[in-house]
């Protein structure tokens, strides 16, 4: 990044724009990104306690925390309910719920917490889903989990999906099976990588007060890009598990 | 890196962000055009068109994404360095 450090001639005390440095961790023959594993531990961790301190003492009219996270579950369960539809949304709750929230959360902490005060021998702490690997995990789990449902509901009868409603579109259908992971994790990757950068290359260029919208816009993006994923991972399933009333010919009706 | 393939990837990154932000600006602009003239005829729909609306806005904007993200890649992780 040197191109960037050439707009800091005072050498301030900034958060330094790295991209691309890992603080790297090494697994037997494997290279990960300790920062992204530390980040997400943490955010698991919050979103643990969170839960336990919710469901510790619950009572029949809920009051303060309680509160908030019924208040989070009755949301995500809506959500699910308007993609997958009333008769099976159920089962899929606890798995669009981890989606959302997670993701929630952690595009959240790296725009909340102060995660630079930490120094790292490499790289810096930030958002985890502003990571290519994490949320290409995310939406590799949630392509197994639509084809899950798919086989789940139907069998075999899954494949039938390929050719709906003409033959013509089997292709296309086969495409879209690698198309929506990639869009999926690309989407959320660039929009919380950009974020961080363009607040980063505000706070080099003007350090104080003038980064301030950019942050709340930042914000509202993540939480916009948290709502996305899980009503689209939503999505897939309810359109892996719909039935076709056309095809059947009066078995339904 | 061989000065022409970073002259060049300096190039590809700029068009790849500039040029695929034209369609989803051009895209952006009629769905919030079209939503405030819904919002004028129907104002007691606005929460539903509000929702809507900001959820098709962040699926447009995720095709300039697209672009940043192969710009970033051209610029910090350049394949052919």
């Amino acid at each position: 990044m040197e191109m960037l450090t050439v707009l800091n001639p005072l050498n301030l005390p900034l958060a330094e724009l790295e991209v691309g440095k890992q603080f790297y961790w090494h697994l037997g023959n494997l290279e990960i990104h300790g920062q992204v594993f530390l980040t997400s531990w943490f955010v698991i961790g919050l979103l643990l306690i969170a839960s336990i301190l919710a469901t510790r003492k619950i009572q029949l009219v809920p009051a303060g925390f309680q509160n908030m996270m019924e208040y989070a579950m009755e949301f995500i369960r809506s959500l699910a309910k308007d993609q997958i539809g009333e008769k099976e949304y159920r089962p899929w709750v606890p798995f669009i719920g981890t989606l959302f929230l997670f993701i929630f959360v952690s595009n959240w902490s790296g725009a909340l917490l102060p995660w630079k005060l930490i120094h790292l021998p490499d790289g810096e702490l930030a958002a985890p889903t502003g990571d290519i690997n994490t949320t290409i995990a995310l939406a590799l789990i949630t392509s197994l989990a639509y084809f899950y449902a798919g086989f789940s509901k139907k069998g075999l009868g899954y494949f039938g999906n390929y050719v709906q409603p003409v033959a013509f579109m089997l292709p296309f259908k086969m495409i879209e099976d690698f198309t929506k992971p990639l869009s999926l994790s690309f989407r959320l990757f660039g929009n919380i990588l950009a974020d961080e950068l363009v607040v980063g290359v505000l706070v080099l260029l003007v350090p104080l007060f003038l980064p301030l919208p950019l942050m709340v816009l930042g914000l509202f993006t993540s939480a916009i890009q948290a709502l996305i994923f899980a009503t689209l991972a939503a999505a897939y399933i309810g359109e892996a598990m719909e039935e076709h009333h056309g095809e059947g010919h009066g078995e339904h009706h | 890196m061989n000065p022409t393939v970073a002259a060049a990837s300096v190039l590809a990154a700029a068009l790849a962000v500039g040029l695929g932000a034209i369609g989803p600006g051009i895209g952006q602009g009629n769905a919030a055009g079209q939503a405030v003239e819904g919002i004028a005829r129907q104002p007691e729909a606005e929460g539903k068109i509000r929702g809507t609306l900001l959820l098709s806005l962040a699926f447009m904007e995720a095709l300039t994404i697209y672009g940043l993200v192969v710009a970033l890649v051209l610029l910090f992780a350049n394949p052919f360095a």
